[in-house]
C-alpha cells in the first residue's frame, strides 16, 4: 500500500504527461502482482466496494485527537482525508510501552497491501469497518494514511486518465494504448493475465466479453492555408459532422446465447445505463461507429439540447420522453463476427448503408454524405449546411469531415486519412479581468486568462462581468507579450491568481472565438461558453469598445429556445 | 505588586522591548539599541544603532547589509551571562540556523526566555538547540498545528535523488531559503553520498561561502552560469523560493521543480506553489517538539508569536500552562520574508 500510496503522491504533483507516463511505468515494473492489477483497477475506476462516510472518519480521528485541535487543523488545511492523514496519532499499546523497542519481541505493525484493502472492502461487515480503517491507519505513513482514505471514500482523483494508465501498461511491452483496449473490456481486476501478456509470459488475453470497445478512428483539423492544395477532392468522401457525442454501438450473444448490448464513449466508457432507450435498438450483431443526438420529430436537435440529458444522475421516463436519444451512423467496424476495419471506407460505407437498412429502426439512421466535386463546392456546404440537404438539422452541424476513399479503420489519430473542417466559431470581443499561472512548462507563465464583457448595472453604468477563462489560442511569444503585460498591470493577488487592472479607459482586449453558450450558475454572467480560445489579442483596441453581455444572451437564446420548444414557439415564429 | 515577566518584556511598535535594559529583541523598525536572534530578514534587519547577537549572526548581516549595517555591534558568545543596564543577558543555541540563539533576559529572580525561531530536528549546519529553564518562554508557532509533523530529513532528500535518477535529462530546481535552509540541503545531500556539483542561484553564493569560512562542508558549489543553463541535464540547482516560478528557472532543460520547506506538509500550499516535488524540510519546531520544549523549558506561562497561536494556547491550556497569543507585527509568519533575486539574475 505504501508504494502506490508514494505513486499516486507524486502523480498528484506532476502535470506533464511525459512524466506521469514514467512514473507509471516505473510503478508497474517494480510492484508485484496482485498488487499492482488492483492500482491499475483504482486509477481505471474499476474497484467496486463498500465506501467509507466522511462522518465515520471524522468519529475515528476525533476520538483519538483533541477535537479542538482537529477542527483547527481541518479549517487550515482544508481536506477530511489529508487532515486525518497528518494529525493520526502513532498507536500506543495498553501498556503504554512503544510498540518496537529494544528487547521487545513486539512483531511490527502490519502494513496492509492494497490487495488486502481492497479484497477486505468487499467482504467486511459494515459494523466491522471502522476498526478495520483504525488499524490500516496505525499501521501506514502519512502518505499511505492519504492515499488509503482517498482510495476508500472514493475520491481518488490524481490526475491520471484511464487512457494513460493503459499507455503506460501497453509500453512495458511495446503494445499501443489502442492494444491494450482491445482486449480491455474482457478483462477483471488484478488483471494478471493482462500483465503477463504485456511481460511477454503469456499469451494475449482473449476477449469473453461479446460486445467489446474498439477504439475509434479520430481526424486531424485541417489547416486550410496549407492542406487543400496537396488533397485530391477526388480521393475523398464528405460527410457532416455532427455536434453530440461519438459513440460505439455494440451488440452480440454471450456464452448462454443471451444479447449483450453496449454503448461505449469515445474513450471506452460504459454509458448504457445511461441511455436505456438507444440500449434497445442494439438488437444486432456488430458494432456501428456514430453520433449519439437527440432528434425530435426527426430535427436533430442542438448540443444545447444534448446537454440536458448528458450528466443526469437518475434516468427517468420524463427524461426519455423529452430528450429521445439516437444515433448517426459514420461507420460500420464489426459486422455479425467478421471484423470490417481492415476494409477500405467506401466498402465499410456499403457495408454500414445495407446494416442499418435492415436494421430498420427509427432510433439508428445514416449520417449522409456531403457529395461535392471541387474543395470550394465543400466550402460552401460548410459554410451552409441547410442549403445542401441539412435542412433544419444544420445547427446541429459542426462542420464537416472528410475521410479518403481508400482508408482502413485505423485506431486513433492517424495522420492523412481522415480530416475535420469545423464550422467559424462564434467570436466576442472581451476583456482580461483575471489570469492565472499555468502548469508544466508554463508553470511560470500567467497563461490562463478569466475574461469578461460589459453589462448594465441596476444604475445603468457598465461594468465587467467574467464569462469565461481561456489558456490556448496564442503563440509562445505572444504569451510572454501578455505573461509580461500581467505583471505590469496586477491590481490584487490571490494566490496562483492575479487580478489585472480594467476599466472603461484601461485593460486589454482579447477576441475570444468558441462553439457555442450554455446557461451557467457558476458564472456571475449567468453564461458559460463552449470551448473559448483567444483568436486575437486586440493591444489596439480600446475596452470600452468591448461586446456586451446581449451578444452572448442572442446566442444562448435561440439555443433556449429549442431546449423548451414550447414555451417560446409564439415568439420563435412569431 | 511583585516583579514579573511584563515589568521584564513589554511590546512596542518596533517589538518585544526590555525596559531595564534599554533594548529591543529582533525589533521590525531601527531603534537605538537591539539583539538579534538570528540573520533572517525579518528578524535581523539594518540600521539599529548597537547591534548585539552571535558572531555568527553579526557576520550573516555584514554579509547581507554590507559591513556598516549599525553604528556598533557586540558579539554574545553563548552561554556568557552579559550584564545590560539593570538586567543579565544570555545567549543560548536555537538549532534554527548558523548562529541562532535563544536570549534569556534575567532580573530579580525573574528568568524569560526570548527563543526567536527554534528547531529541535538535526541539522548538520548549527549548533543543536539548548533547553534553558525559565519562568516565561516566547516560544514561535510557524508550525503550531497537530498536523504538522515533520518527517526524516533524510527520506526527504532521498526523494530527491531518486527523482535525480529517473529523471536524469532533466534539471532539478530546488527553491530553499537563502539563508540556513539552502545550507542544510546542501549539507544533507553530501551526507546522503550525493557528491556531484551542487549549482547555485546568485543570490546564494555569498551566504554559501560563509558558511564555508564558518568551517561547515558543502563541496563544490559552482553558481550557475546563464547562458549554460540550458546544458545542466540531471543537475540540482538551488535558487530562492521566488525564482523556482520566475522565468529564470524554465531555462533548464525541462526543469523538476521542487521546494524545500515544511509548508510542503500541507498539498495545498505546494500546488499554490506550482511545485511537482514538495521536500518537507523544516527549519522550524514541528508541532511535538513545541509541545516538548514548553514542558522541558518547565515555563509556568508561555507568550506564543508569530504563527498559529490558537492551537498551541489551547494546548497549553490542557496542560495547565498559562498562555497567550503575543501579537508581534512584522515576522513572516510563513517564512517567506527572504530577499528575492537579484534583477540580472531574475530577468536573464
Amino acid at each position: 500500500m505504501n508504494d502506490f500510496a508514494h505513486l499516486l503522491d507524486r502523480l498528484a504533483y506532476e502535470p506533464r504527461r511525459n512524466a506521469k507516463l514514467r512514473l507509471l511505468q516505473d510503478y508497474f515494473t517494480h510492484a508485484p502482482d496482485p498488487e499492482r492489477g488492483y492500482a491499475l483497477a483504482a486509477m481505471t475506476g474499476g474497484l467496486t466496494f463498500r465506501e467509507a462516510k466522511p462522518a465515520m472518519i471524522r468519529g475515528l480521528v476525533e476520538a483519538r485527537v483533541d477535537p479542538v485541535l482537529f477542527g483547527l487543523s481541518h479549517n487550515y488545511v482544508g481536506d477530511l482525508a489529508e487532515t486525518t492523514a497528518l494529525i493520526w496519532p502513532a498507536p500506543v499499546p495498553s501498556d503504554g510501552e512503544p510498540v518496537i523497542g529494544p528487547g521487545h519481541n513486539n512483531p511490527p505493525p502490519h502494513v496492509p497491501t492494497l490487495a488486502e484493502v481492497v479484497e477486505t472492502l468487499g467482504t467486511v461487515k459494515k459494523a466491522d469497518l471502522p476498526a478495520r480503517i483504525a488499524a490500516w491507519l496505525d499501521a501506514l505513513d502519512e502518505t499511505g494514511r492519504w492515499a488509503l482514505l482517498k482510495l476508500i471514500t472514493g475520491a481518488l482523483r490524481v490526475g491520471v486518465s484511464a487512457r494513460l494508465a493503459k499507455t503506460a501498461i501497453g509500453a512495458l511491452g511495446g503494445h499501443e494504448a489502442d492494444a491494450v483496449e482491445e482486449v480491455w473490456h474482457g478483462l477483471e481486476p488484478p488483471y494478471a493475465t493482462l500483465f503477463a501478456w504485456v511481460e511477454g509470459r503469456g499469451e494475449r488475453p482473449t476477449t469473453l466479453n461479446p460486445a467489446p470497445f474498439r477504439p475509434p478512428m479520430l481526424s486531424h483539423p485541417i489547416d486550410e492555408e496549407g492542406d487543400f492544395e496537396k488533397l485530391d477532392p477526388a480521393a475523398f468522401s464528405g460527410e457532416w459532422k455532427w455536434d453530440g457525442i461519438r459513440v460505439q454501438l455494440v451488440g452480440g450473444r454471450d456464452a448462454a446465447g443471451e444479447q449483450v448490448a453496449r454503448i461505449y464513449s469515445r474513450t471506452g466508457e460504459d454509458i448504457s445505463g445511461a441511455f436505456p432507450d438507444l440500449a434497445e435498438a442494439i438488437t444486432f450483431s456488430g458494432a456501428i461507429d456514430g453520433e449519439l443526438l437527440i432528434l425530435r420529430e426527426r430535427r436533430v436537435q442542438s448540443f444545447n439540447v444534448l446537454q440536458q440529458r448528458l450528466n443526469r444522475k437518475a434516468v427517468t421516463p420524463k427524461l426519455l420522453e423529452e430528450f429521445p436519444a439516437h444515433v448517426r451512423a459514420y461507420d460500420l467496424m464489426q459486422a455479425d463476427g467478421e471484423d470490417l476495419r481492415p476494409l477500405p471506407f467506401t466498402e465499410r460505407r456499403a457495408r454500414l448503408e445495407a446494416f442499418v437498412a435492415a436494421l430498420d429502426h427509427a432510433r439508428i439512421d445514416l449520417s449522409p454524405l456531403v457529395p461535392f466535386a471541387t474543395w470550394a463546392d465543400l466550402a460552401a456546404a460548410r459554410a451552409d449546411p441547410a442549403a445542401v440537404g441539412a435542412g433544419e438539422d444544420a445547427d446541429a452541424i459542426e462542420g464537416v469531415m472528410l475521410k479518403a476513399r481508400d482508408s482502413v479503420y485505423l485506431p486513433g489519430r492517424p495522420k492523412g486519412p481522415w480530416w475535420k473542417w469545423k464550422r467559424e466559431p462564434f467570436r466576442v470581443d472581451t476583456v482580461m479581468m483575471y489570469a492565472q499561472r499555468g502548469h508544466g512548462k508554463r508553470s511560470s507563465f500567467y497563461s490562463d486568462y478569466t475574461f469578461g464583457v460589459w453589462r448594465a448595472r441596476e444604475d445603468g453604468t457598465p461594468e465587467l462581468v467574467p464569462v469565461g477563462k481561456a489558456y490556448h489560442g496564442f503563440t509562445d511569444a505572444e504569451l510572454q507579450k501578455l505573461d509580461r503585460y500581467v505583471r505590469n498591470n496586477t491590481t490584487k493577488r490571490f494566490g496562483p491568481v492575479r487580478e489585472v487592472s480594467y476599466g472603461l479607459d484601461h485593460g486589454l482586449v482579447l477576441e475570444i472565438a468558441f462553439e457555442g453558450v450554455q446557461r451557467s450558475t457558476r458564472h456571475k454572467s449567468g453564461v458559460a461558453m463552449r470551448f473559448p480560445r483567444v483568436a486575437r489579442i486586440r493591444w489596439d483596441k480600446p475596452a470600452a469598445e468591448a461586446d456586451r453581455i446581449d451578444a452572448l444572451e442572442t446566442i444562448l437564446a435561440r439555443g433556449e429556445r429549442e431546449i423548451a420548444p414550447g414555451e417560446t414557439l409564439t415568439e420563435t415564429h412569431g | 505588586m511583585s516583579f514579573s515577566a511584563s515589568d521584564l518584556l513589554t511590546l512596542t511598535r518596533e517589538g518585544l522591548y526590555c525596559p531595564l535594559g534599554g533594548f529591543h529583541v529582533d525589533p521590525t523598525w531601527p531603534v537605538p539599541r537591539a539583539l538579534i536572534t538570528h540573520g533572517h530578514a525579518d528578524h535581523a534587519r539594518a540600521g539599529h544603532g548597537r547591534v548585539m547577537a552571535t558572531g555568527e549572526t553579526l557576520r550573516i548581516m555584514a554579509v547581507r547589509y554590507g559591513a556598516d549595517f549599525c553604528a556598533s555591534r557586540q558579539e554574545a558568545p553563548l552561554g556568557e551571562a552579559i550584564r545590560i543596564g539593570d538586567v543579565t543577558v544570555r545567549f543560548a543555541p536555537a538549532g534554527h540556523v548558523l548562529g541562532s540563539a535563544q536570549i534569556a533576559i534575567e532580573a530579580q529572580g525573574v528568568r524569560v526566555v526570548v527563543s526567536g525561531d527554534y528547531k529541535r530536528a538535526d541539522d548538520p549546519t548549527c549548533l543543536p538547540f539548548e533547553v534553558v529553564p525559565c519562568d516565561v518562554f516566547i516560544t514561535e508557532a510557524t508550525f503550531g498545528l497537530p498536523v504538522f509533523r515533520m518527517p526524516d530529513t533524510r527520506d526527504e532528500v532521498q526523494k530527491l535523488l531518486d527523482s535525480v535518477a529517473l529523471f536524469p535529462e532533466r534539471a532539478h530546481i530546488v527553491g530553499a531559503y537563502a539563508l540556513g535552509k539552502a545550507q542544510r540541503v546542501m549539507a544533507l545531500l553530501r551526507e546522503a553520498g550525493y557528491d556531484r556539483p551542487i549549482y547555485l542561484h546568485g543570490a546564494m553564493e555569498k551566504l554559501t561561502e560563509l558558511y564555508k569560512q564558518e568551517g561547515i562542508p558543502l563541496g563544490e558549489t559552482p553558481k550557475v552560469v546563464a547562458t549554460e543553463r540550458a546544458k545542466l541535464h540531471g543537475a540540482i540547482v538551488l535558487c530562492p523560493p521566488s525564482s523556482i516560478q520566475d522565468v529564470w528557472s524554465r531555462k533548464f532543460p525541462d526543469p523538476v521543480t521542487a521546494f524545500a520547506s515544511g509548508w510542503m506538509r500541507v498539498r495545498a500550499r505546494a500546488r499554490q506553489k506550482g511545485v511537482e516535488l514538495p521536500l518537507c524540510i523544516s527549519d522550524h519546531s514541528d508541532w511535538p517538539d513545541l509541545c516538548r520544549t514548553i514542558l522541558e523549558t518547565g515555563a509556568g506561562e508561555v507568550w506564543v508569536t508569530h504563527g498559529q497561536e490558537d492551537a498551541l494556547v489551547h494546548w497549553c491550556g490542557t496542560k495547565g500552562i498559562k498562555a497567550k497569543p503575543l501579537h508581534l507585527l512584522g515576522y513572516g509568519d510563513d517564512g517567506e520574508s527572504e530577499p528575492v533575486a537579484p534583477p540580472e539574475e531574475a530577468v536573464a
